[in-house]
């Protein structure tokens, strides 16, 4: 019968309409405007229509979400000391090359110091591959995930200069606990072998190593 | 150093041994394949196809070697009934670039042949119309070969000396001003210049008298696009049309040019994966997977992923293959004129699968994932159930929900039976891939002629229809991911646990020299990477062969003797990107 095919069509569009208001009625305001509602909305069984009301209402992001990159810095006597020792692998390996450092010099001697004076981000080329966290020996930069960067104006303003890059080690813990948990862990276990490895040979004046720690292989974010 | 050893695959000595007088071994360290004298080129491709099999011409680019004073094509053909793939090579001296045209005998070598003119500087002889194809004809130069250099040119290769450790920002505006960046052949002035023969393309519409009919009627030249909705991008085609039929047609393409290729020769083996994600924007997991593979080549068994990681990378490249196909059957619809509803149905569970990347990978669509020797990061916690879920209960629900919708529709049907016929033999002569070949009658898939990855693990059926029309590319995007869930099916259960990665995280490779041309078959249909390493950190020559520029060639032959409307529907059956399209 000429029609059927559309008729019978038609029939499934009805039921996605009947399923978003059934699961409307069925769930009241719990669907809409709190988290649980929305990550219901991202399983596997759900039902009708699932837009997420934005800004109103958020997707939840991932852990592993990355979007421009911050500095991390620790809080060390009421000041900021980034983690960052301006080493440049992160510069090396940037596929689009938007990360500027100015590394920092020691104003009597004039040798270079293990801090940047200087980091700057063009993120109108930064291409977010997140590159930069992965292979950074010293876990200083990651990814944030605060995605709401639209600004006025486009020159300077989306160039993060240092100031704005540095966040702080606990706002990392909180974007990403896993990673920061076995970042800790790994950092910890590094101590206690290289206080074990000290022990034998106190007294002995060892060359002081920059505090390279070793990094668990499946976890570089 | 110890005497050289050339390996010569089974299948190169075969075609050696029958035509020994005319093809010799390439002796390179690390290359393969076997070179032809470009005066033995025609006869040598025809007997290839005609006596051996090898029908399927699939790519064809060149590379640039300057120390030497050399242009060499490269060819890469395979016969459509399986197996490995052959390549053939020819050498021109840079002072006289010619080599002789494969446009005859086989017509996928036109917009290949054109792209290796414009981009390299290699002339065809014989080509019908060897014009530029991706810049245009005021462009000065050929942009792949490696004297070339842009207006703003930073230096040969990244990492730039400017960034570290007396980096200061520059925004690209004020080292490149506008109208300072471009640089014109000599004697030409953009102000007066008109194309040559290809006046009407660019006069929008134009009316040709038809003097032979008697008839009082005349033929008129439409462009649709290169803004029009139904060209997903910036596509155009210009149609010669009498009354409603189209009488000729030709696609113009380019407006999304970035030559990927000169910017992944300045970058490093690692940097080129990001830049990978943005050639088929919706599949960057697949696009991860060939580039990852082809380096793998290069670097050797050392760099063979660990189980967890092939079975993860199947997975994530199985998963993109449904997603761009509900894509493509939404979006289909939408060129016929069925405004979204059903491409929004299809986007939703395009969004629950971007969901699962953006868990994995970080990033929906630009995911970056893959790795040489494996992925970045195992699965998060709870994803191996979520995946279960999904591509149990979910996947196959929704797919056959999508087939009661649209499939016997008689609107979808009318238009697309017998519309845009591709037979098997134009198909495989025009190099089309992918759903568009196995659309046409023939079963073609990589996974299966020669698998890849571990993909002879699977049991799966290579989708195949055969009446070569739009709706058969339609209803073939169907089987495809009900095929596609039943790899995912057993991917899942069968998904070990361990390492993901055969070797520590490195950004730099000791990068041994040589050739490798690596491929998958994406969910548009072949994709292939073709790596040429001179052992430093960056790659001599990095080709894409994309699958969407290549199933372009057989536009014109599907739209023949179609009415306008039909164009339309014509273009969205192939199934086109135009990140993937212009490079």
């Amino acid at each position: 019968m000429k029609g059927f095919g559309i008729i019978k069509g038609l029939g499934v569009t009805l039921k996605h309409i009947y399923d978003t208001y059934a699961e409307d009625f069925k769930a009241g305001r719990k669907r809409y405007y709190n988290e649980a509602g929305v990550r219901q909305r991202m399983t596997h069984d759900t039902k009708g229509i699932f837009t997420v009301n934005y800004p109103e209402e958020r997707l939840p992001v991932a852990e592993n979400f990355r979007y421009v990159p911050f500095l991390v810095y620790e809080e060390v006597e009421g000041e900021k000391v980034p983690r960052c020792t301006a080493c440049g692998i992160c510069s090396k390996v940037c596929p689009s090359q938007c990360i500027w450092i100015t590394r920092a010099e020691d104003p009597e001697t004039g040798k270079p110091l293990k801090t940047p004076a200087e980091f700057a981000i063009d993120i109108d080329l930064c291409m977010n591959c997140g590159y930069c966290a992965e292979y950074c020996p010293f876990d200083a930069i990651k990814m944030d995930h605060d995605y709401e960067l639209a600004t006025y104006e486009r020159m300077e303003s989306n160039v993060h200069h240092k100031e704005r890059l540095l966040k702080s080690a606990s706002y990392y813990a909180g974007i990403r606990p896993t990673y920061y948990a076995l970042e800790q862990q790994a950092k910890a276990e590094a101590e206690a072998k290289k206080a074990a490895r000290r022990k034998p040979r106190e007294g002995q004046e060892g060359r002081e190593r920059p505090d390279r720690k070793e990094r668990p292989d499946k976890t570089e974010e | 150093m110890n005497e050289k050893i050339i390996e010569i695959k089974p299948h190169e000595q075969e075609i050696l041994d029958k035509f020994s007088d005319q093809l010799r071994v390439d002796e390179r360290e690390g290359y393969h394949g076997l070179f032809v004298d470009r005066e033995n080129l025609l006869s040598i491709m025809e007997s290839l196809r005609d006596e051996v099999g090898y029908d399927h011409l699939t790519s064809v680019t060149g590379v640039d070697y300057l120390q030497e004073e050399l242009l060499e094509v490269v060819y890469h053909l395979f016969k459509s009934t399986g197996g490995a793939v052959l390549e053939i090579k020819v050498q021109t001296p840079r002072s006289d670039p010619v080599v002789p045209s494969l446009v005859g005998l086989f017509p996928g070598a036109d917009f290949q042949e054109r792209e290796a003119w414009d981009l390299m500087g290699i002339r065809f002889e014989g080509h019908p119309n060897l014009k530029r194809i991706l810049m245009w004809e005021g462009f000065k130069g050929h942009p792949l070969q490696k004297d070339w250099k842009e207006a703003f040119y930073e230096g040969e290769f990244k990492p730039y000396e400017d960034r570290w450790p007396e980096g200061k920002t520059s925004k690209i505006e004020e080292n490149n001003p506008y109208k300072e960046n471009i640089a014109y052949p000599k004697g030409f002035n953009p102000e007066t210049w008109i194309p040559e023969g290809e006046e009407l393309l660019f006069q929008g519409t134009a009316v040709i008298p038809q003097e032979e009919t008697g008839l009082d009627t005349e033929k008129l030249v439409v462009n649709l696009g290169p803004q029009h909705p139904s060209t997903h991008g910036v596509f155009r085609m210009v149609a010669e049309l009498d009354g409603e039929t189209v009488t000729d047609l030709a696609p113009v393409m380019g407006y999304l040019h970035r030559n990927h290729e000169k910017i992944g020769e300045r970058n490093t083996y690692a940097m080129n994966m990001p830049y990978t994600d943005r050639l088929d924007y919706f599949c960057s997991m697949s696009n991860n997977f060939a580039y990852a593979l082809t380096v793998e080549k290069l670097l050797g068994e050392k760099y063979q992923p660990p189980e967890r990681a092939e079975y993860i990378r199947v997975i994530m490249a199985e998963l993109t293959r449904v997603l761009n196909h509900f894509m493509a059957i939404g979006f289909f619809l939408n060129d016929l004129g069925a405004y979204f509803t059903p491409a929004l149905y299809a986007i939703k569970e395009r969004e629950l699968i971007l969901d699962i990347f953006e868990a994995v990978a970080g990033s929906r669509m630009m995911c970056n994932y893959y790795r040489f020797g494996g992925v970045v990061r195992d699965l998060p916690e709870g994803m191996e159930e979520h995946i279960r879920d999904m591509v149990f209960e979910r996947l196959p629900r929704q797919v056959d929900e999508m087939d009661r919708y649209l499939v016997e529709n008689e609107i979808v049907v009318a238009r697309g039976k017998g519309v845009g016929v591709l037979t098997p033999e134009q198909a495989i002569a025009y190099s089309a891939v992918g759903p568009v070949l196995r659309a046409s009658g023939v079963p073609y898939d990589i996974r299966r002629a020669e698998p890849y990855s571990i993909y002879d693990r699977f049991d799966f059926d290579v989708a195949v229809r055969y009446h070569g029309d739009v709706y058969d590319r339609f209803l073939i995007r169907y089987d495809e991911i009900r095929s596609s869930i039943k790899i995912l099916q057993q991917a899942i259960e069968g998904i070990p646990k361990g390492e993901i990665l055969a070797n520590k995280p490195a950004y730099k490779f000791k990068m041994p020299k040589g050739e490798a041309y690596g491929r998958v078959e994406g969910p548009k249909g072949e994709l292939g990477f073709y790596v040429v390493s001179d052992g430093t950190d960056n790659p001599y020559r990095y080709h894409v062969r994309a699958p969407s520029f290549i199933n372009l060639t057989g536009l014109r032959e599907m739209s023949l003797g179609e009415k306008v409307a039909d164009l339309v529907a014509i273009l969205g059956s192939i199934d086109i990107v135009l990140g993937e399209v212009d490079r």
